[in-house]
C-alpha cells in the first residue's frame, strides 16, 4: 500500500476507473493536456486519449449540460468545473435537469453522473475561487453530495460516485488536496454515500464537520484532549443525503453538539444539522446546539480571508462555552 | 438575405425538388391532421377542465410532424413543451401527451428515445449535444435533434450548446421553429440578426432556412442534416419558419399583442395542412373523399386517446417518492411514512 496525499489518491482512482469503464469520461477546463488546474487528472490525457479525456469550451452550463445527454445516452461522465465559485451558470442544469429527470420521467431517464469540483477557502486564492456553496446543492431534491476530508475516503467516495445511479457532487476541498498522506489502497474499494464517519470518538462533546474544516476539529480537539476533555469528531463525508443516524447517535452519546463549516451561516447546512439534533437526540442534550461558521458575507478576498474562516480560537471559544452548561 | 435563402419545395417559390415519397407524404399529412385535431380536442378539454394548462402547436404541424418522420427510431429527441407531435411520431403515445397535460409526469412511453419536454428554455440543446456524442461514442446510426423556439435562441445554453457541437463536431440537429413569438415578444426583440440560421455561422456549423410550413421542405431538410450528420460532418441548426396559430398556451391572450390581421395572413394558402393536402390533391395522392375520411379517422382516434387518458387509474402519494433517486433515501422514506401519518 502506498502512501498518498488526496490528489494522488484522486488520480489513482481515476486511472484504475477508467482503465475498467470505457463508459467513463472527463469533461471539463484544462483537465485534458494540463493535467486539470490541481493535477488531480494528470496523465489521463496521454493514457487514455482526447476522446474519453475532453478539453471542453469554457463554459459550465455546455459543460454540465452536455455530461447529463452523455449520463442519459448510455456514458457515465465525470464533469469537473473549475472551481465552485464558478458553478453558478451550471447550477441551472443541476437544478433544472440533473436532480429531477428521473422524476419527470417516472423512473425512465436517468443521470449516472459525476460533479467533480475543488471548493473552500483558506488557500490566498483570488476572488471567488473559494466558496464553499454546498446549501445550494443539499437544498436540491435529486442531488447527493459528498466532500471527502482524506485521501482514503477521496478514492472510495469516487469510486462510490461513479458507480452510483444518480447524480453526485463531488466537492475537493482544496485545503485537502495536498494537506498529509496516508495509505491508500490499491483496487477498487469503495466508501458508501450516505455515512458519516467517526473521526475520533469522545465522551463529552460532538464536533460535526465536514471538508477541510475535519482538519480544524482535529487540532481543537487536540487541544481539549490535553486539558481533559473527550471531543468525538464526525467527519459527514456525505451532505445529502445527511447520516441522520450517526449525527443521532453520537450526539445521544456526548449530549452536546457544535457544528462547523466554512460556508456563511444563515442557511448553511449547520441550520439543517441541528433541526436532526432536534429530532433525534433532544432528550440528550445538556446544552444547546451551537455554529461555528463562515460570516454572511461574500467570501473576501484574501487579505481578509483569516477573519473569516473558522478559526481554532474561535472554534474553542464555542466548544467552552458549550461545556459550560 | 440573399446569403441564407429559403428551402422550399411546394409552391412557385420552389428552390428544391420533392424527393418524399407519395406514401410517406401521405402519412405525414395524416399525422399532420392527427395533430389539429389533437390540439383542438384538448384546447376544449381545457375549457371543460379537463386538462391544465396547454400549448398547442397550431400552425406548426408542418415542422412537428415532417421533421420526426425524417428521423430514425434510435435518435434521441430533446423536445421543448410545445414538441408533443413530434413526440408522437417517434413513438410517444397520445394518450401520455394528455396524462401530462393532466398534470402527470412522464411524457414517455416504453423504449422511446426522448427526453422529457423541457420547460426552461433551450436548458435541453446541451443535452442533445451529449446524447448525441453518447451514440457516436458507442457506435451507434443515431443522432440527436433537439427542438425549441425563436427565443430559446437568446439564452446562454442556446449559445453553449452550439458552441460545444461544433467544437465536437457532434451528430445533433439544432431545430428551431421561429413561429414569430415567445408568448409576447415578436423575434424582432430576440436578436437583431437578420436571420436566425445565420447564428450557425459564428459556431462553424452548418445553417439552413426552411419553410417551416412546407412540410416536404422540412422532412428533406432534416433528413439531409440527419444525413449529414451521420456521416461525421457535424451538426445543423435549421431555422424553420412557420407561424404560432393559437395562444403561447391556454393562459395566453394573444389579442393583447398582436393584429388579427397577421394572424389571418397566415391561415388558408399558408396554413400547413391546407398546403400539403393542396399539393397531394393536385397530385393525385389525396382525393377530396379521402380528406373527410382523414379527419374522420382522427377525431375518432382522439377521443379514444383521451377515454384512454382519462381512464387511467389515479396518481398515489409512493409516486412522488419513490422516483428521485434509484434508491429512496432514509429522508424521504421518513417523509413518506410522514405523509401515511406512520412516523414523524
Amino acid at each position: 500500500m502506498a502512501e498518498q496525499n488526496m490528489v494522488q489518491a484522486l488520480n489513482t482512482a481515476l486511472h484504475e476507473i477508467f482503465a475498467q469503464d470505457s463508459r467513463v469520461l472527463l469533461m471539463g477546463e484544462d483537465v485534458g493536456k494540463n493535467g486539470g488546474v490541481f493535477r488531480v487528472s494528470e496523465g489521463l490525457y496521454d493514457k487514455f486519449g482526447g476522446e474519453r479525456v475532453m478539453d471542453t469550451p469554457l463554459a459550465e452550463s455546455g459543460i454540465i449540460g452536455t455530461a447529463i445527454g452523455l449520463a442519459v445516452g448510455g456514458m457515465r461522465p465525470i464533469a469537473e468545473v473549475q472551481f465552485m465559485g464558478f458553478l453558478y451558470p451550471g447550477l441551472d442544469q443541476l437544478f433544472s435537469h440533473a436532480g429531477r429527470l428521473r422524476a419527470r420521467s417516472l423512473g425512465q431517464v436517468t443521470v449516472p453522473l459525476t460533479l467533480r469540483m475543488p471548493y473552500g477557502g483558506g488557500i490566498r486564492a483570488p476572488e471567488q475561487h473559494a466558496d464553499s456553496a454546498e446549501a445550494y446543492l443539499t437544498h436540491t431534491p435529486g442531488l447527493k453530495v459528498v466532500v471527502p476530508s482524506t485521501p482514503y475516503d477521496a478514492k472510495g467516495l469516487l469510486y462510490a460516485a461513479i458507480e452510483d445511479p444518480d447524480p453526485v457532487i463531488f466537492l475537493e476541498p482544496i485545503r485537502c488536496y495536498r494537506l498529509g498522506r496516508m495509505e491508500v489502497p490499491e483496487g477498487r474499494y469503495t466508501v458508501p454515500i450516505g455515512k458519516a464517519r467517526v473521526a475520533r470518538e469522545g465522551t463529552d462533546l460532538t464536533l460535526i464537520a465536514w471538508g477541510a474544516m475535519v482538519n480544524l476539529a482535529e487540532k481543537v480537539a487536540d487541544e481539549f484532549q490535553s486539558a481533559g476533555v473527550s471531543i468525538e469528531i464526525l467527519d459527514l463525508r456525505t451532505l445529502a443525503p445527511l447520516d441522520k443516524e450517526a449525527i443521532g447517535h453520537s450526539v445521544a452519546k456526548t449530549g452536546r453538539a457544535v457544528i462547523l463549516h466554512e460556508a456563511p451561516r444563515t442557511g448553511g447546512m449547520a441550520g439543517e444539522i441541528t433541526a436532526l439534533i432536534m429530532e433525534t437526540a433532544f432528550w440528550h442534550l445538556k446544552a444547546p446546539v451551537a455554529r461555528v461558521t463562515g460570516f454572511d458575507v461574500p467570501y473576501p478576498a484574501y487579505a481578509w480571508e483569516d477573519f473569516y474562516m473558522p478559526s481554532a480560537a474561535r472554534v474553542s471559544r464555542v466548544i467552552t462555552e458549550t461545556l459550560k452548561d | 438575405m440573399e446569403s441564407w435563402p429559403i428551402y422550399r419545395v411546394m409552391g412557385d417559390e420552389s428552390s428544391a425538388p420533392n424527393t418524399v415519397p407519395d406514401a410517406l407524404a401521405l402519412k405525414i399529412y395524416q399525422d399532420m391532421v392527427l395533430l389539429r385535431t389533437f390540439d383542438e380536442k384538448a384546447l376544449n378539454l381545457q375549457r371543460q377542465g379537463r386538462v391544465g394548462t396547454f400549448p398547442p402547436s397550431l400552425g406548426q404541424e408542418a415542422t412537428e410532424i415532417a421533421s420526426a418522420h425524417a428521423l430514425s427510431k434510435k435518435d434521441w429527441m430533446a423536445p421543448s413543451y410545445r414538441d408533443h407531435g413530434a413526440l408522437y411520431v417517434h413513438g410517444v403515445p397520445f394518450e401520455n401527451v394528455i396524462l401530462f397535460a393532466m398534470g402527470r409526469a412522464g411524457s414517455l412511453a416504453g423504449d422511446v428515445r426522448a427526453l422529457p419536454s423541457s420547460i426552461p428554455i433551450s436548458t435541453h440543446l446541451p443535452h442533445a449535444v451529449g446524447l448525441a456524442m453518447a451514440a457516436r461514442m458507442q457506435g451507434e446510426e443515431a443522432i440527436a435533434i433537439a427542438y425549441f423556439g425563436d427565443g430559446g435562441t437568446s439564452e446562454g445554453d442556446f449559445h453553449e450548446a452550439l458552441n460545444f457541437a461544433g467544437v465536437f463536431k457532434a451528430p445533433v440537429i439544432f431545430l428551431c421553429q421561429n413561429n414569430g413569438w415567445a408568448i409576447s415578444i415578436p423575434v424582432s426583440r430576440q436578436t437583431a440578426s437578420a436571420t436566425l440560421a445565420q447564428k450557425a455561422e459564428a459556431y462553424g456549423i452548418w445553417g439552413v432556412r426552411v419553410d417551416g410550413n412546407d412540410a416536404l421542405a422540412v422532412y428533406q431538410v432534416v433528413k439531409e442534416a440527419r444525413e449529414r450528420a451521420l456521416a461525421g460532418q457535424g451538426p445543423t441548426l435549421i431555422e424553420a419558419l412557420t407561424y404560432r396559430l393559437g395562444p403561447h398556451t391556454t393562459a395566453d391572450d394573444p389579442t393583447r399583442y398582436r393584429d388579427a390581421e397577421e394572424v389571418v395572413s397566415w391561415r388558408g394558402d399558408r396554413d400547413p395542412i391546407v398546403r400539403l393536402g393542396t399539393y397531394l390533391h393536385q397530385k393525385g395522392i389525396l382525393l377530396p373523399a379521402d380528406l373527410e375520411k382523414v379527419r374522420e379517422t382522427a377525431q375518432a382516434w382522439v377521443n379514444q386517446a383521451v377515454e384512454a387518458a382519462e381512464a387511467m387509474p389515479p396518481v398515489k402519494p409512493v409516486e412522488m417518492f419513490e422516483h428521485v433517486y434509484a434508491a429512496m433515501p432514509p429522508r424521504l422514506v421518513q417523509q413518506l411514512q410522514e405523509f401515511e401519518g406512520g412516523g414523524r
